[in-house]
């Protein structure tokens, strides 16, 4: 993809910021590349048609999202590497997506659970940094929001449809939500480049009330679907913020990177 | 696949854009209401299409049988004067 950006994120923010800002912005993008690449194998195997093009339009919204995030972390931190370089010349270990998102879809039950835990956390998150005063990060912020809200309408009508179901749904997704409980505490983790993008005012500091706001929100969803919500103080896994991934990862991106590193420089 | 019974049929209208009526676009499947203007939204608005959404159940709607059609509409077509065209406004008439 050409860019051709006038004006560059880099040129916004003092020079001090703009590791930080690369490597946050980084975790994000990755998070919604991995996340639209798993919703994507979902394309002509969804239980419905309509459902199919729903998973797949979503799947399309988190590309587009993390086509702009790694565009701007490119730019910041002056490699000179675009979103392409990033998405498709990376390896497991220079990922720091959730390990959440890169779990299996297992089944369509586990697929939503996943969806609708992330959902709420991307749009929380994305509600607090259109706050932001810089104008790239609450631009980009303000966009996803509007989505996300729409993605979180989907996921949890199906959390409620699933949970207050058949009682095979509601095993199913309950047994899902036990799991996939582990790697949500993940989402909430701050670093040194966090704590001080918040200090410099470019991250509102509402950012350390997502936990809270996050909480409500699924435990509200979970208790209507006549769900148990998982214990908050279990074994949490860990990692993907700073590399250390699960198997998973590899394979995705086995099948993501193949072609573009089979024909370095093809434009299609 | 799901049966019709679990899933029953749609039928999705669409507002182009504001002060234009709904018009029938297509139909989908869904559990629900929610469901069906959900799953309308993601078939038949991914493009910028439109501005509103109406999902009916199809067995809501009531329709004219095609072999009502002959009793139904062949009257109009001998009629023309029922058309506006068929007079002639009289010449110094201004707001008909």
């Amino acid at each position: 993809m050409a860019m051709e950006m006038v004006a560059k994120i880099s040129e916004s923010l003092d020079v001090a910021h703009h590791a930080q800002l690369a490597e946050f912005l980084t975790a994000l993008g990755d998070d919604a590349l991995i996340l639209g690449h798993r919703l994507s194998e979902w394309c002509g195997h969804a239980p419905q048609l309509e459902e199919d093009i729903a998973l797949a339009n979503i799947a399309l919204d988190e590309i587009g999202r993390a086509n702009v995030l790694l565009m701007y972390a490119g730019q910041l931190e002056g490699l000179n590497r675009d979103q392409d370089d990033l998405a498709f010349h990376r390896d497991t270990v220079s990922f720091r997506n959730l390990l959440l998102v890169e779990q299996p879809n297992i089944d369509f039950g586990y697929t939503l659970a996943r969806q609708f835990l992330y959902d709420v956390y991307a749009l929380k998150l994305f509600e607090c940094m259109g706050g932001s005063p810089n104008p790239f990060i609450s631009g980009v912020a303000r966009k996803a929001a509007k989505e996300i809200t729409y993605h979180v309408r989907h996921s949890r009508s199906w959390v409620l449809r699933l949970g207050d179901g058949t009682s095979e749904s509601h095993d199913r997704i309950q047994a899902a939500f036990d799991e996939l409980w582990t790697y949500t505490d993940e989402m909430f983790e701050t670093s040194e480049s966090i704590h001080a993008l918040i200090e410099a005012g470019i991250i509102p500091d509402g950012f350390l009330r997502l936990r809270v706001d996050w909480n409500v929100f699924v435990t509200d969803t979970l208790t209507e679907a006549t769900l148990v919500v998982p214990d908050q103080d279990q074994f949490m896994r860990k990692g993907g913020r700073s590399g250390q991934h699960s198997e998973h990862l590899g394979h995705i991106l086995d099948e993501m990177q193949f072609l573009a590193r089979s024909h370095p420089d093809a434009s299609w | 696949m799901s049966t019709e019974s679990e899933s029953p049929v749609w039928e999705v209208f669409l507002q182009p854009k504001s002060g234009k009526p709904h018009e029938h676009v297509g139909s989908v499947h869904a559990v629900d209401a929610e469901q069906a203007l959900q799953n309308a939204r993601d078939v038949y608005t991914r493009r910028g299409e439109g501005i509103s959404i109406w999902v009916v159940q199809a067995n809501n709607i009531t329709a004219s049988s095609p072999d009502d059609a002959g009793p139904l509409f062949d009257p109009g077509d001998d009629k023309i004067y029922r058309h506006p065209s068929f007079y002639t406004v009289p010449r110094g008439v201004r707001n008909v």
